[in-house]
Formats: C-alpha cells, sequence, structure tokens
C-alpha cells in the first residue's frame, strides 16, 4: 500500500484558501472572520490532537482505552446536538436526551458492524472501532439534533394549533402527529440525500481517504457500502428514539402539551 | 352540576407560587357565568385547568363524574374550552370539520355564507375565524362550554346571532362560562359575575 506524505507546508499552503474566505468576509462586512478563525483553529487542534490520541490507542489496543474513548466521544457529540437546538428541555433531560439517544444508537450499530460484517479481531481492535463509530456518531448526532430541534420548536410554534385539537376531544398523539412527522422526515433527509449523491455529486470521504492509501477502488467502494448502511441504521435509530422519548417528555397522562418543560427561548 | 373543588395550578417549580390560588365554585345546568378582570389575572388560566389543559391539582367533576376517573380527551369533549385564539391545523377550513354537513347548517345562524368552508383558513378575519370555532364547539354538543373572549372580533349584528346560540344552549341546560370585557354583554348573558385576578377568583360587586 502506498500513498503520498504531506509535510506541514503543503497544509500550511492549503490554509491559504482559509484565510482567503476570511478576507471575503472583512470585504464585504459579513462578520464571520473571527468565527471562522476560531473554527479553523479548532479543527487544527482537534484533529492533532485526536491523531496522537489515535495513535496512542492503537498502541495500546485496550478494550478499556477503546471503550473510554468512545465514551468521550458520545459525550462530546451530545454537547454538540445540545447546543445546536434553539428550544431545550430543562434540566437533566437537555443534556441526557440527545446523548442517551446517540449512545444506544451508536453502540448498537457500531457492535452489529464490528462484529458481524467486519469481524474485528479482537472486537473491540480500535484501528476499526474508533473510525465507525466516529463516523456512524457524526451522523446519528445530525439527525438527531436536527430532528430534536424540529420537534421542539415545532411543538413551540404549533402550540395553538396542537391545543386546538386537544381541546375537542383529539388525544394527544393524533395532536402532535404533523410535528413528530416533520422532525422525522428532516432527521432523516440529509442521509437519504447522501445516500443519493453518492458516487455521482459526491464521492464520500471514507472511501476516497481508503483510495488516496492505496486501496482498490472497488474493496474501497464495498466499505464505503457497509459504512453508508450502518450510518443509515444509526441515523434511523437513534433519530426515532430521541423524538420518541422528547414527544414523551413534551406531553403527560392527562395528554397535554408541557411546554412547560421546555427551558426559556 | 359542574362542581370545582380547590382547583389550583401550582406554579412550575416547587419553589414557583402558585399560578391559580384554590378555586371552589358550583354552576348549575344552564347557568352562564361572566368572568372579568385584568388582562394576566388568570381568567384564561382557570378555564384551562378546568378543561385539565395545564397541570393541576384538586377535583372538578360533571353530574357527579370525577374528571379525574375518566381519561383527559373524554373530559375534553364534554366540557370545551375554546381559546381567545382560535387554532387551525389544515390550510382549509372543511378538514376541521369531522361532519361538514351539520357544520353547514350552522353557517347561516352566525352570518357566514354557505360556501364558507370551502374556504382556506388564510382568508378567515378573526372574526370569521371565532364564529367558525364557536361552530366546532357546538358540533360537539358539549355539556360545560368554557368560552375566552368568544365574540372579541364582532361587531353588534354577528354578535347579537352569536349570543341567540347561546343562550338557546343554555336554555338546553348547557353551563357556560364566559371571559368578557363587554360590559353590556355582561349584562344580557350573566346569571352570576366574578372577577380573576392576582390568581384568585372573587364574585364580582355590582
Amino acid at each position: 500500500m502506498s500513498f503520498i506524505t504531506l509535510n506541514y507546508w503543503d497544509i500550511a499552503l492549503a490554509a491559504l484558501l482559509v484565510a482567503v474566505n476570511a478576507g471575503l468576509s472583512i470585504a464585504m462586512h459579513l462578520g464571520l472572520e473571527k468565527r471562522l478563525v476560531i473554527a479553523t483553529a479548532r479543527m487544527v487542534v482537534q484533529l492533532t490532537l485526536i491523531g496522537l490520541v489515535l495513535k496512542a490507542l492503537f498502541a495500546a489496543a485496550s478494550p478499556w482505552f477503546t471503550g473510554f474513548a468512545m465514551v468521550v466521544m458520545i459525550l462530546f457529540a451530545g454537547r454538540e446536538a445540545m447546543a445546536r437546538q434553539d428550544r431545550k428541555f430543562t434540566g437533566l433531560w437537555s443534556y441526557g436526551l440527545g446523548t442517551g439517544s446517540m449512545m444506544a444508537a451508536a453502540l448498537i450499530v457500531t457492535g452489529f458492524g464490528l462484529m458481524t460484517q467486519l469481524h474485528a479481531d479482537p472486537w473491540y481492535e480500535p484501528r476499526y472501532a474508533i473510525p465507525i463509530l466516529g463516523m456512524i456518531l457524526g451522523n446519528t448526532m445530525n439527525g438527531v439534533s436536527i430532528g430534536l430541534d424540529r420537534l421542539l420548536s415545532g411543538a413551540n410554534r404549533e402550540r395553538i394549533a396542537i391545543e386546538a385539537q386537544l381541546v375537542l376531544g383529539a388525544n394527544i398523539a393524533t395532536a402532535m402527529r404533523p410535528v413528530v412527522r416533520d422532525a422525522l422526515r428532516a432527521g432523516l433527509i440529509p442521509t437519504i440525500n447522501g445516500m443519493s449523491a453518492a458516487g455521482l455529486v459526491s464521492l464520500p470521504g471514507m472511501m476516497t481517504g481508503q483510495i488516496l492509501a492505496g486501496v482498490a477502488p472497488v474493496e474501497a467502494v464495498k466499505y464505503q457500502i457497509l459504512i453508508m448502511f450502518l450510518i443509515a441504521g444509526g441515523t434511523g435509530l437513534g433519530l426515532f428514539t430521541a423524538v420518541s422519548v422528547a414527544r414523551r417528555r413534551l406531553t403527560d397522562t392527562r395528554d397535554r402539551l408541557r411546554l412547560d418543560r421546555l427551558a426559556a427561548a | 352540576m359542574l362542581k370545582i373543588e380547590q382547583l389550583s395550578r401550582p406554579g412550575n417549580t416547587p419553589v414557583d407560587p402558585p399560578m391559580l390560588k384554590p378555586v371552589n365554585l358550583e354552576i348549575a345546568s344552564g347557568e352562564c357565568i361572566v368572568l372579568s378582570g385584568p388582562s394576566g389575572g388568570g381568567k384564561s388560566l382557570l378555564l384551562r385547568v378546568i378543561a385539565d389543559l395545564d397541570p393541576n391539582t384538586g377535583e372538578v367533576s360533571l353530574n357527579n363524574e370525577a374528571r379525574s376517573r375518566m381519561p383527559a380527551p373524554a373530559w375534553r369533549r364534554r366540557v370545551v374550552y375554546q381559546p381567545a385564539e382560535t387554532g387551525w391545523w389544515a390550510d382549509d377550513v372543511a378538514t376541521h370539520f369531522p361532519d361538514q354537513q351539520a357544520a353547514e347548517s350552522m353557517l347561516p345562524r352566525i352570518g357566514l355564507e354557505d360556501d364558507a368552508l370551502n374556504w382556506p383558513v388564510s382568508r378567515l378575519s378573526t372574526g370569521e375565524k371565532q364564529r367558525l370555532g364557536l361552530i366546532r364547539t357546538l358540533l360537539l354538543a358539549p355539556e360545560v362550554m368554557l368560552l375566552d373572549e368568544p365574540t372579541s372580533g364582532l361587531d353588534l349584528s354577528t354578535l347579537l346571532p352569536v349570543e341567540t346560540l347561546l343562550r338557546e344552549r343554555m336554555d338546553a341546560g348547557v353551563i357556560v362560562v364566559l371571559v368578557t370585557h363587554d360590559s353590556e354583554q355582561t349584562k344580557r348573558l350573566a346569571c352570576r359575575r366574578m372577577r380573576m385576578a392576582d390568581g384568585e377568583l372573587i364574585a364580582a360587586r355590582d
């Protein structure tokens, strides 16, 4: 397997493209230059750190270290998903709901992939477990955060329409169905779009990475298809779990809409 | 008879004061109680907790049937709350009426055109929404109607037919709890007048 190694000057040269974006932001008074610089710095620092962490994890190949790294990844994903919501539940529900559903979905699907298709040996082999969890988690996080955001903001926006049905004797499941459906659709659409465009519009990152690293294209494609399936499964599972639990939390046994369980915007 | 015992709305957290102080009230069949008071005084909140739309403590019963012993949707079909802002969940008016024939037969009585059910909701004025909302409520044949400013968007010519409809229902034994700021309407409809202020229900002074 052969690949071209990059030196730091190559990377610095590419960073000029971001500098062009920052220049445009300044010239056009977009006010985005500060955020752009911070995001760029975060990306470089985070990826460098994860590179070092992965190096250590691969060397150790311990189930405990691998498990710990996975938990940390999930906790960060939970925080990121929460930050992307305009409306949030009060108290622990805010963080716990997104994190819990992502944890369940990502771990189940990653475990399924590792044990049944990849046959990694041992099953916790970090070279497989960590990247696969990362890809599933990243997409599940998108689906969960979009779904929860749509559900909570939709319930808040449609309060009058939902309660108009409740006061006429509808049950809460019927009254909330359009908002729940909208949240599930919104959460799943990026995955569907991603699969539709794969290969035609976009060459997925993992496949491209494997090809650059010298893997035969057909083998890289097989991996990519497997990952797409795992991503679709993880996103669907996490999204359904998060939206169903959030729907229950937004209502109660007396068929009421409980917006009082949301924190003030 | 609608019997309300120690009905209150606690604050959102245990440390918050109650939003509605305990209410005790008995309303006889066919009676109309008019609620007045300053905005934010708790009038709408009282109607909402009677309809069980907000968390509450205490008990409400209708003809000796306790609310807590029946599912909330069944209670709300018998004790219908009509909020000040009528809600719509579809783009066209007709979808909101399961029995369109019955609805159409009521349109002329409240001064709406025969084809009003074919209109899109977006073209309805506030007054038209209120009158169509009232038809929606009446078609459920409720035993109690909790009406929150149901005629605030109507002029006298459209308001009086609505009041006639309400009076017919009262004559048939329906209980009406009406929130209104219209003193003339209060005189025309009220059997008893009450006032809500600072989350507390008090009998109104004449």
